[in-house]
């Protein structure tokens, strides 16, 4: 398995990138991860690579109150190195193996847009948002229920770049979790859900969200803050939380797990992401015990 | 159209002319020669071809051997010392780590940054850390060993 010839583009500046983007068109290049193998098996054949491993300036991460901004050139094990988000933090740990987080890339990932992919469930949970930039205009910010638009396929139109995403950081005595099932470790999973549930101060739940992965064709964002009817965890209706998850998925049948099996397991996981993200905001809402 | 580039392999600089789309594995085997590189799945997933990319663990399958074009790359041949094996290579042998060997290469490689990074992995690390290697003849039980005689044998060396 050899990838396709191509014609090669090693800008050095985020400058010249776009100029080569507006230029030739073409697929841009990061980590590599998702579509090196695509290449190699031949499921796409760009003309025109745009290679931006050369541009540093795109390799940051910016830690600020209201959140994470991570640069197109941030590899997964980079992020997950600063610690600067928890949620990030929590979907990183699933995502591939160790060594295939020291290539690929955060804004990669999203970019690939595939619908079982983690990072792309964190965006959409957070409500955060990715800056592309294109030669001559200016940047825009694409929130993420605007970004994922189908099954691999984003928001970003020919001769754009995705320049960073931004992670909003949650309000205080919120709690987060990533819950998936996959084949084997490591693999896409069959389904996954991240939660973030956000408790007043007597620890009722005053909102909660998740993000469902493998049962849909973009990440399926369900709020069910009103099922949860500000009750304090250990009381909610869980049954009807994961009927309201279970509702807004259209899961699909394949070699993998059948569409019911899917479905199941969507509600299965719901319940047990927000029960984590729920446990994880009371200890953060909680008075730290004394020390000394 | 054939690209220059010059590559720091196992500490020598060594030049080769490569067309853009050649991936790094076939670079190192076909034109500089070194064949200890594996190449298994060629899609991400097998481990085999498992190189130190500026120390980095990564698969050179997955990556254009244009991309680092004037990186530092340590491959399975570039791990022993003058002294021979290093202790991760000998840490294999002894534990019987090995059956066929197409998978080791990369094993090793995986491996040596692992400890590098994490001199005494527990179990449970040291399986996330080489979770993203398969072994085909289903040897990992000694492997798992082999990473942790291989950290014994680190640490009484002192390196």
């Amino acid at each position: 398995m050899k990838p396709p010839p191509f014609t090669y583009h090693a800008p050095r500046d985020l400058g010249e990138a776009l100029e080569t983007l507006a230029g030739v068109g073409g697929k841009v290049l990061a980590g590599g991860q998702s579509l090196i193998p695509m290449l190699n098996m031949r499921l796409a054949a760009p003309e025109h690579l745009v290679d931006i491993n050369r541009v540093a300036a795109l390799a940051t991460l910016e830690a600020a109150p209201e959140g994470v901004t991570v640069g197109a050139l941030a590899r997964h094990a980079q992020v997950a190195r600063a610690d600067a988000h928890p949620l990030l933090g929590q979907a990183l740990r699933l995502v591939a193996h160790p060594v295939i987080r020291n290539r690929g890339t955060v804004v990669g990932s999203l970019v690939h847009a595939d619908p079982a992919a983690e990072l792309p469930a964190v965006l959409a949970v957070l409500g955060g948002s990715v800056r592309l930039a294109r030669h001559g205009q200016g940047e825009r910010d694409v929130p993420a229920e605007e970004f994922f638009v189908g099954p691999m396929e984003s928001a970003v139109r020919p001769g754009e770049l995705a320049v960073s995403a931004f992670f909003p950081v949650l309000p205080a005595g919120s709690g987060t979790a990533f819950r998936e099932v996959a084949r084997r470790h490591g693999d896409y999973a069959l389904a996954g859900v991240c939660a973030a549930v956000t408790l007043d101060e007597d620890l009722h739940v005053a909102s909660a969200r998740v993000a469902c992965i493998g049962v849909g064709p973009v990440p399926v964002v369900a709020d069910v803050t009103t099922e949860c009817d500000r009750r304090p965890a250990s009381t909610v209706d869980w049954a009807a939380v994961t009927r309201a998850v279970q509702e807004a998925t259209e899961p699909e049948g394949d070699i993998h797990a059948s569409a019911a099996y899917r479905l199941h397991l969507v509600g299965v996981l719901a319940e047990q992401a927000l029960k984590d993200a729920a446990r994880a905001a009371a200890q953060e809402a909680a008075p730290s015990p004394a020390t000394g | 159209m054939e690209h220059e580039i010059t590559l720091v392999v196992n500490g020598t600089a060594r030049r080769a002319r490569v067309p853009a789309r050649r991936l790094l594995s076939d670079c190192l085997r076909h034109d500089l020669g070194l064949t200890g590189t594996h190449v298994g799945c060629e899609h991400g997933v097998c481990g085999c071809c498992t190189v130190l990319l500026d120390g980095e663990p990564v698969r050179s399958c997955l990556t254009f051997a244009v991309t680092v074009d004037g990186q530092e790359i340590t491959t399975v041949e570039g791990l022993a010392g003058p002294e021979g094996p290093s202790p991760v290579q000998r840490a294999f042998g002894e534990c019987h780590a090995l059956q066929c060997g197409f998978c080791t290469p990369g094993f090793l490689c995986t491996v040596t940054a692992l400890l590098r990074e994490n001199p005494a992995p527990t179990d449970e690390e040291v399986l996330e850390g080489i979770s993203g290697n398969l072994c085909r003849c289903t040897g990992y039980q000694n492997i798992a060993k082999a990473v942790h005689r291989a950290a014994e044998l680190l640490a009484e060396e002192g390196q």
